[in-house]
Parts: C-alpha cells; structure tokens; sequence
C-alpha cells in the first residue's frame, strides 16, 4: 500500500498496520503532530503516563505478559533522558520495544537547540538498534524495520529519533508487508549435527541437570511446553535463573527451583555436581555461577542460545548451539525419539536420591512467628489465597523480589515481571500497570518494598486514570534491606543511610491518589487483609509491615563456589562469608 | 582459573557494514563500553552502489574475549559480516604512513639512505627537511620510523592496516 501523508500520520499507520494496540507515552513539543495524528484515529489507545521511565517499564511489563512488542512515545531532551533507565532494564533483560522520541528539527540539530540531546548517541549503548530518521522517504521503512529488529533474534529495545520537521514533512507511506531486513537475520534452527552430538551426550548422562532462563520465556509459550515435554521423557531434573520462571511448573517433582545467589540449596548443589549440563537460553550471569574457576568443575556443558554473544562470554561450553529454544528443543526431541535414547535409568535415580537428600536441607526454610510477620509467610499467605486465579506477578528491587522469587510459585510463563539484569528500583509498579492493560481481567500484583515503591508511584495516578486495578504489596521492613544486608556481610553491621527515614504514611497516600489504602502488621490479621484487597476492584496499596531484620537466604556469598551456601540454619555464617577478593564483586 | 587470563593474541578483524552516519561510533563505542582495546582502525567506503564501507580493526585480547568482540560486532545491526583474518589464515597486512625528518648535511645523507632501503619514497623535499611515504607491515613501518627518530625525526601519520585474505575467496 501506498499514500502519501505527513510523517506524524505515517508513524500512527505503522503502528496500526504492526497491530499495536495500546502505547504509553508523554506528549511535549517535539511530539506534537504525533499526538496530533493521534488524535485522529481510536484504534491504537494511549495510555499517559506520569513519567518516562514509566511508560518504558509499562511497556515493558505489556510486552513480556503478552508476547507482543511494547511501544513508547516521548518527547526530545528530557522525554528521552527520562526513557533511558527503562531501556537500559529492557536491553539487560532482552524486553523488545520500540520507543519514539521526537527530535528537534533537522536543521537545529546541533545547535544545543531548546530540548536538544543527542538521542541516538544517547542510547546507542543502551537499545540494540536506533535509528534518526533525517529523510520522510525513510520514516515508514524504519518505523516497520524497528518492529522487526525489536522481536526478532534476541529481543531488545529500539529506538526511532523523528525530527518534528520530518514529522510534518509529506511523503508516501509504505506498508509492512515488503520490508525485509537486509542483515539481520537470525538464525532459529540449530546446526542438526550439533543437535544429534547433544542428544548422545544428554542420553549418557549419570547426572544431568537442565539449567534453563529467560530464553525459554523470549522463544515463547510453544518453547515452555516442548521443554516440558523433553523433561517428561528423560526425567531430568529442571532449574531455572530469575527470568525463567515459569517456563517449568514449580509444582512438578523434577523442579528443583531457582537457582544462583538466592537459588536453593538443591539447584545450586545438582549444578555443582552434575556432569551433564544443559543450558537452555540463559546467559551464565555472575548470579549464577559464583566463583568461575569453581563453577559445575566437572561437567560437559551444552548451549542453546539464540545470540552468539551469549556463547562462551563468562564460561566455556562445551557443545554451543546457535539457535530458538523452541526449535532447538523440538529438534532435540525428535532426534532424542528416532534415536529411541534411553538414558541409564540406574544412574540417573541414584542421582535423583542424591537430589532428595539435599532437599531434605529445607534451604528455603524460615522461623515462624505469631508476634510478627516474617516477609516470606506474607509471601506464603499471598500466594496461597491467589494461586488458583488468574495472576500475574510483578515486583520492584531488594529482599522482597527474592522472597517473591523463592516463595511464590508459578506453573505458567509469562506470569512473573521482574527487573534482573539492571535491577532496576521503580519498575514494579509501572510493569504492573502495563501487565494490566494487556490483560485487564486478571489479577496483577506488584510485589513490592517500602524503598522501591517510592521510585515510581506516582504512577499510581495513572492507575487511576485508566482503571486499572492493579494492587501493590509492599513488604514494608523500614530499610533499603537488601543494602542492609549487604552492610551486615560486607560493613560490619554500620547501616549507612540504608534506612528508609521519614516514611510517608501509605495508606494516606494511597487515598490521596484515590485509591485504597491496607495496613496489616499482626500475623492474625494477615490473610483476612489480603481477602480484602484481593475483593476491591480498584487499585489497593497493601503495606504490610513485617520484621525488619530478616535476612533473604540461602546465599552464596560473592567470590564464592555453589557447594559454599549459606544456610537458614546457619544465618551467622552471613557475618564474615565474604574475603577480600570477594568484597570487590557487587 | 577462568580461560579470560589466557595470554593475550593479536587479531586482524575485517568487517562489512552499512555505510550509514553513526555505524562507525557504533564499533568504537563498543569496544570502549566493553573495555577491548583497539591497536588500530581503518575505515573506508568499499562499494559506493551499495553503501558499503570496510573497518579493519586490529586487537589484542586472550582468545575468549577475541571471540566475544567477533560475536559483539556481528550483532550490530548494519554490520554484514565479520571475519577473523588471524583466524582465517595469512591475511595481507598493509600499512602506509607518511614520516617527515628535519635535518641538514650528513644527517640528511643518512636519512635518504635508509628510506632508500626501506623502498621509501620521497614525496616532500625542502633544504632542510623530507617527507617520506612508506607501505608495508606495521612492523616495517615501526622499524622505519625508530631507525629515522635519531635523525631529526618530526612527525608521523599512520593509515593503520588494512587487511584482505590470501586466495581466490572473498569475506
Ligand atoms: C537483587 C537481585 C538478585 C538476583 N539474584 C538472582 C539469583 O539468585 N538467581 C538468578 O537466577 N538470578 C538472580 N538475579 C537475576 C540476574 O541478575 C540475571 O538477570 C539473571 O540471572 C539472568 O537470567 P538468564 O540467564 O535467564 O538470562 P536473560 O537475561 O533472561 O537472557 C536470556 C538469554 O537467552 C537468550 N535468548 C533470548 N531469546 C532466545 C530464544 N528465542 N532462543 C534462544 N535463546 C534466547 C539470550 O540471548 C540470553 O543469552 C538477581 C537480580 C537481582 C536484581
Ligand atoms: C534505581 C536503583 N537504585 C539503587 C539500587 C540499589 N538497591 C538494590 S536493592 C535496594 C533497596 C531496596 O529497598 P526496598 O525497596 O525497601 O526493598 P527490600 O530490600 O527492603 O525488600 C537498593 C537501594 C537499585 N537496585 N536500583
Ligand atoms: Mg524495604
């Protein structure tokens, strides 16, 4: 199809002919005849945010709810700056965006311009393409071109820079349907030779463990139920980082739960151990592995990863196959089945013994108490009264997401936003936002901490505005607790403004931005507050106080080798866990 | 310990790329943002039909982080292809570089006779200075320009390398 219009139109074409539906954004003069082509048309619907980092965030949580791309429109100098933390958080965890800043026009560029900055050089480290679009004749190829790159390959954010003369300017529309990328084409398929090499090496295997990531949740939920699949047939057991979680349903008998840093003791002690490896689209994160030269010492490693980079960068493998999970796994399993591999059953139950007796360490165990609420029962009731709905989780940054990571259970991908490669502190409540508008029946929940909530809550407004009724569980520990955790391993106990002073009273706040305020400090009281902000259909802000001095274990301590946790029953360990060399990593 | 600590190797990477604004500080971007080194960098339009220009970086870095930079740069998105001209076998490695001396009477004698073995030529004269253009290695040219400092040596400019593989095949 080709028409001429102006600019501003053609941006709001590409968008309906690349079925966006909804976008977050914020209007300023740089944007204006976008928000103006908007104004014309109902079919995309904005959601206005109250800040930048916001609107990238909500894209963000759209995006990875849903599957689709998540779009966001700001405006030049500020707009833009405003937008890089979020693009950064989607860049480190593989989040595909489109962003659209305006620009000032093209003949002031360069001339420190009112709300001039230099987007693209700006963000060139921090999206995986962007583009300033200089010439009319090149907008809609780029507009089209930027969806692609975004969710092809490994995903990511991408930005298009629009000049506002260029946004006025007229020129012809082309549509989707032609534009191809010239280079960048990734490649989905893995290498057959290298796939029949993996199935003999998983076939052998006395002590395999599947190590999978967020790769599984990018290659979406088709990726999930051949994994499941291939798990069914060896009976291998299955871990998974952060960002995976729920790829594999936690309430099976092969899971063996998250792990790294805060992972437990059983994941982290089988990755040790084994001797088989598969590393299905994680990326070896120093979370991860711990001391490198101590990491699984004696195993053959195998990786499924669709972006070479991710390939040999912090750990040799052994066998890397370039390649989408989802078809790597698919051909795996066909291979697995013509080659009728059985895997030596003796073997693989002496290992499973093995693995039943570390988890009969209970790593994730934790005092209980009728005095005061412990963060992971909050965790515990939440998840108990909410796990047959239909939820979706988010959380901010600190010992809540761990909690929430280590205490919540999800049987389907695509359920869990998180923030794990920037860790970014504000992103909860805005992903929740965005999550919420993808899927405006179903329960969302931001799962949150006193320090981070305080990032990004005037998005509460937009909340608001738009009816969204997402609720914010703030596990309230008056501290920044997982700086205080740090300062208790690293600092001698010396919390140097790691408490969070002069807190606002959240339950005012709450009512101040029209929503409903919640606070619950007795354990008694507990699941009764949280039937009750689960039955308002209105966003809630539950804060939840709870003890302030618990620490998040287990934990592998920084510079250390997985077969060194430090277990709940042994929480003094905490105290002098970390050498010299150690205290350098963060 | 982590194969990161092996010794450092010097490699010759040749890269296709869209000859756009911005490609350029992509690359050097990428290698500062990740802490590799450059040793040298030459960049030119190959194909002015297709928009394509030619970077010839040469790097140093344990074979590890070698094959990161290769896999980081064949990530970008205008970039078309990389080959590793170390790995791929003997590549031709060529440099030109232009040296001016200053000097008078015997020195100047001295200098010519040198540039004169080195296959030097002589683009610049006046009575009391020369340019000389030279093209080879960068060793060659290293070699050159220390054996010339002694004798009045001003200042040098350097091309960097630019490199293409033996054989009939292209990259
Ligand atoms: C306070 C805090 C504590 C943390 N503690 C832990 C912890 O204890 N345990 C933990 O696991 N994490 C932890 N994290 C998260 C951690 O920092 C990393 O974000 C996380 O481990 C990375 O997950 P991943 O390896 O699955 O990679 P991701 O960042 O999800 O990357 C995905 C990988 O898959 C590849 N990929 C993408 N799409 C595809 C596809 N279609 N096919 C094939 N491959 C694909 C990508 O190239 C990439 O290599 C913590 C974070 C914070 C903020
Ligand atoms: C934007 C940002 N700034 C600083 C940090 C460092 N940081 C990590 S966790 C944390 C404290 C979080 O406190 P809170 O939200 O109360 O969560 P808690 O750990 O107490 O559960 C801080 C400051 C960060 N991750 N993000
Ligand atoms: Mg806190």
């Amino acid at each position: 199809m080709m028409r001429e219009m102006t600019g501003a139109e053609m941006v709001m074409q590409a968008l309906i002919d690349q079925d966006v539906e909804h976008m977050f954004g914020y209007p300023g003069g740089a944007v204006l005849p976008i928000y103006d082509a908007m104004f014309h048309q109902n079919q995309v619907k904005h959601i206005l945010v109250r800040h930048e980092q916001g609107a990238v965030h909500m894209a963000e949580g759209y995006a990875r709810s849903s599957g689709k791309v998540g779009v966001v429109l700001v405006t030049s100098g500020p707009g833009a700056t405003n937008a890089v933390t979020g693009l950064t958080d989607a860049l480190l965890d593989s989040i595909p965006l489109v962003c659209i800043t305006g620009q000032v026009p093209t003949h002031l560029i360069g001339s420190d311009a009112f709300q001039e900055c230099d987007t693209v050089g700006i963000t060139r480290p921090c999206t995986k393409h962007n583009y300033l679009v200089r010439d009319i004749n090149d907008l809609a190829r780029v507009m089209h071109e930027a969806f692609y790159v975004a969710q092809n390959g490994r995903p990511g954010p991408v930005v298009v820079d629009i000049p506002k003369d260029v946004q006025f300017a007229k020129g012809m529309y082309v549509g989707p349907e032609n534009i191809q990328h010239r280079t960048y084409q990734p490649r989905l398929k893995g290498d057959p030779e290298k796939i029949k090499a993996a199935v003999e090496m998983l076939a052998k295997a006395r002590r395999p463990v599947l190590y999978t990531g967020g790769g599984v949740i990018n290659s979406g939920p088709e990726a999930s139920r051949v994994l499941r699949e291939f798990a069914r047939l060896s009976g291998y057991p299955v871990t998974s980082t952060l960002m995976g979680l729920g790829a594999f349903p936690a309430s099976d008998r092969q899971w063996l739960g998250m792990l790294g840093m805060h992972g437990t003791y059983e994941a982290n002690m089988a990755m040790h151990d084994c001797d088989v490896m598969l590393c299905i689209g994680a990326r070896f994160d120093d979370r991860i592995t711990g001391r490198l030269d101590a990491f699984s010492p004696g195993s053959k490693k195998i990786h499924i990863d669709i972006d070479p980079s991710s390939i040999n960068k912090n750990v040799k493998v052994d066998l890397p196959i370039i390649g989408d999970v989802k078809h790597v796994l698919e051909d795996i399993l066909t291979v697995w089945r013509g080659m009728k591999a059985e895997p030596d059953r003796k073997a693989i139950a002496s290992w499973w013994s093995q693995i039943d007796k570390w988890r009969a360490r209970k790593s994730l165990a934790f005092p209980s108490s009728t005095r005061i609420i412990k963060p992971q029962q909050a965790i515990k009731s939440l998840y108990e009264q909410v796990k047959d709905k239909d939820v979706y989780i988010t959380t901010e940054v600190g010992q809540h997401q761990m909690w929430a990571a280590q205490h919540f259970h999800f049987e389907q991908p695509n359920r869990w936003m998180t923030s794990g490669g920037l860790g970014t502190m504000g992103y909860g409540l805005p992903a929740a936002i965005g999550v919420q508008v993808a899927h405006p029946e179903s329960l969302v929940i931001d799962i949150a901490g006193e320090a981070s909530i305080q990032m990004c809550l005037q998005e509460l407004s937009t909340a608001l505005q738009f009816d969204l009724p997402v609720k914010i569980f703030v596990l309230n520990n008056e501290y920044m607790g997982m700086v205080r955790q740090w300062q208790d391993l690293l600092h001698g106990g010396r919390y140097s403004h790691s408490y969070s002073e002069s807190l606002p009273d959240f339950v005012k706040l709450a009512e101040a931005y029209g929503g409903v305020g919640i606070r619950c400090s007795n354990p008694a009281d507990l699941d009764g507050a949280i039937h009750e902000m689960l039955s308002v259909n209105r966003p809630v802000l539950f804060d939840c106080l709870v003890d302030k001095t618990e620490n998040v274990l287990p934990m592998i301590p920084s510079g250390k080798p997985h077969n060194e946790m430090i277990m709940p029953d042994h929480p003094e360990a905490l105290d002098d866990a970390i050498d010299e060399e150690g205290k350098m990593l963060v | 310990m982590p194969p990161v600590n092996d010794p450092a190797e010097r490699h010759t990477l040749s890269m296709l790329v869209d000859n756009e604004p911005g490609v350029l500080a992509r690359i050097v971007g990428l290698f500062s943002g990740r802490g590799y080194n450059i040793d040298s960098l030459t960049v030119s339009e190959v194909s002015h039909a297709s928009h394509l220009s030619r970077i010839t970086v040469v790097t140093t870095g344990a074979p590890m982080i070698i094959e990161q930079i290769k896999s980081q740069l064949d990530r970008l998105v205008p970039v078309h292809r990389v080959v590793d001209l170390t790995v791929v076998g003997k590549a031709v490695e060529r440099e030109l570089a232009l040296i001016k001396v200053r000097g008078k009477g015997e020195i100047r004698q001295e200098a010519l006779l040198i540039a004169d073995s080195f296959r030097a030529r002589t683009v610049d004269t006046t009575l009391e200075s020369f340019v000389f253009e030279i093209t080879g290695k960068p060793e060659k040219i290293d070699q050159f320009v220390s054996l010339l400092e002694p004798l009045g040596l001003v200042e040098v400019s350097r091309t960097g390398v630019a490199a293409i593989g033996r054989g009939p095949e292209g990259m």
